[in-house]
């Protein structure tokens, strides 16, 4: 028997995802739902965690959520955790990812980070993460009684499951000194990406030999409304695409309804990255390519012919 | 650092989806090598010692070597067959006992990830059980005395972080580019001092480590199904491209 589950995430959208599947949970296994709030205290916010199934709401309003910490929010978590939860589930951002180690140390807890899936059998919570460098999906059960569970962003859908008679608690935390100080925190520049809730997505890898050359890609990714990604040797190591369009284990995972790959291998550590598109494309010179085996279109040939021929071709037909 | 198998050498049996992990190589993951570069720059800037440490199989001397070439000046492994099948709890535990076995640090610099499972905790559990600082996700390193300024990555933003040492520092892959060991340094790294120590060395029960009292139970470890239609299209790029298109169509992919 499990004392509750508890949810908690840096932005709304995280949490009605989280507690739209901790709702399922909650339901199989019996046992509340909670959500923690970090300085949000508007009635229209309290109301929409109730509205995606929220039983409880634990409001923290003594922390402000501007320039929150690893600190300040792995302390809050394991002081309402160590009452309220033995499931805690966190959305893996990089803060939820670094999180989730040190509440689970706190609390001698098992955890798992970057889960995508997430079901029961049994009274047992199974929890799928990619392992071997994305070669395998491993499905593991923590056997400790406190769970802490980070969670991939967008790795479930959000729907409202409304709870009535939701109590809403307020909880007095006050964090310790920071040891840390944040100087400050800039966006980072670029125009804003959406690699992850792309429809389309183009991505292209080191089969293109210099960075001019990424134009005839950006003309095919005009043509079919498509975003731009990129394999990481394009980024971190050529600079010829910014990070944030990176796509990958490091990176960032799509799901779009088309995904065209051009001038890709489809080493494991980028296409962990890719599966969860609904149509895939590969374009690729080499035959023997690993691409060609996760794909469900492919193209063997010069990207330097296909794409501009491929690009006149659907602009012909029109989209 | 972790010694992992070579991922890419990984094959996948068809009909069970089982991954072939028996007769791979084995190196250290590719942050890994990240954290020990970062390492070897302060050292040349400012002077330092460094140690690499390791736990996992005998394996281990195998890749050492390496770490050593590159610049560490010893290299403290701790192997142990009762090991074998620890979660991250008990790594965090048995690497925090050779810390402190190793004596005083300024820095321990991770990788953000190990390649295989980048599950990220061991960073995290460390600096919890040796009640030190922790800065993650960094990119950017300068070190003044006891004070460290850090740029860290937080997906959309680069935040600057001021604290002191010792602390437990998390490296991303865009930190710098690992060097290759000059093979003159890969001869003089066995001379390099290297500890190898048991559990019992770090005075451990060997019965709270290994498969048996890990938190975590594999239920399957398997590739993932893949179901898609594998139709590639070779020869003429015209008629190539006027048949992808066509099918695209079909899947209404275009509209």
């Amino acid at each position: 028997m499990t004392s509750g589950i508890l949810v908690s995430s840096e932005s709304d959208s995280g949490l009605r995802e989280l507690l739209t599947k901790g709702r399922e949970l909650s339901n199989a296994l019996n046992v509340e739902l909670s959500a923690l709030v970090i300085g949000k205290t508007d009635d229209k916010d309290i109301q929409s965690y109730f509205d995606y199934g929220a039983q409880k709401v634990l409001m923290i309003t003594s922390i402000s959520p501007e320039m929150l910490d690893a600190e300040t929010y792995t302390f809050t978590l394991s002081e309402v955790a160590r009452d309220a939860a033995d499931i805690l589930l966190i959305t893996s951002t990089r803060m939820g990812k670094e999180v989730a180690g040190r509440v689970a140390q706190r609390l001698q807890a098992g955890c798992i980070t970057d889960a995508i899936g997430l079901t029961t059998k049994g009274g047992d919570l199974i929890i799928d993460r990619y392992a071997l460098g994305g070669n395998t999906i491993s499905s593991e059960i923590i056997k400790a009684r406190k769970k802490v569970i980070s969670i991939m962003p967008k790795a479930f859908e959000a729907n409202p499951s409304p709870t009535t008679n939701g109590k809403v608690e307020t909880i007095d935390i006050k964090p310790p000194m920071r040891r840390v100080e944040i100087i400050e925190r800039k966006k980072k520049l670029g125009e804003s990406v959406s690699i992850e809730s792309a429809e389309t997505l183009v991505c292209v890898g080191k089969g293109i030999s210099k960075k001019e050359d990424i134009e005839i890609i950006n003309e095919l990714c005009s043509t079919l409304k498509a975003e731009l990604g990129c394999t990481r040797a394009l980024s971190s190591d050529f600079h010829w695409i910014s990070e944030d369009r990176m796509v990958g284990i490091s990176g960032k995972r799509c799901k779009p309804r088309l995904h065209v790959s051009i001038g890709i291998s489809g080493q494991i550590q980028h296409s962990v990255g890719i599966m969860s598109s609904k149509l895939i494309v590969a374009i690729n010179r080499d035959k023997e390519a690993p691409i060609f085996k996760i794909s469900d279109y492919g193209i063997v040939g010069d990207l330097y012919q296909v794409v501009p021929k491929l690009n006149e071709r659907i602009k012909a037909i029109g989209t | 650092m972790k010694q992992v198998v070579d991922l890419q050498q990984i094959r996948i049996k068809r009909e069970t989806r089982e991954p072939v992990l028996e007769g791979l190589s084995v190196l250290f993951g590719d942050m890994d090598k990240n954290a020990l570069e970062e390492a070897v720059r302060i050292k040349e800037k400012h002077g330092a010692k460094i140690t690499v440490l390791s736990v996992g199989s005998s394996r281990l001397k195998e890749t050492v070597l390496e770490a050593l070439a590159m610049g560490a000046d010893e290299a403290c492994i701790v192997v142990d067959d009762a090991c074998e099948g620890s979660d991250t709890a008990a790594s965090a535990m048995v690497l925090a006992a050779a810390v402190r076995k190793i004596g005083s640090y300024d820095l321990i610099l991770v990788g953000e990830g190990s390649s295989d499972n980048y599950s990220g905790q061991i960073g995290s559990r460390l600096a919890e059980i040796l009640g030190i600082v922790q800065v993650t996700y960094v990119r950017q390193l300068s070190i003044e005395g006891n004070s460290v300024t850090a740029v860290r990555d937080i997906e959309d933003a680069l935040e600057v972080v001021k604290t002191n040492t010792p602390l437990v520092i998390s490296v991303t892959s865009e930190i710098n580019k690992p060097r290759r060991a000059p093979l003159t340094q890969i001869l003089r790294a066995s001379r390099k001092p290297l500890n190898i120590w048991t559990l019992k060395d770090l005075g451990i029960d060997a019965n709270t480590v290994g498969l048996r009292s890990s938190t975590i139970q594999v239920a399957s470890n398997l590739a993932p199904e893949q179901e898609r239609k594998g139709v590639i299209f070779e020869g003429d790029v015209t008629v190539a491209v006027a048949k992808l298109v066509d099918a695209l169509r079909k899947e209404g992919a275009l509209s």
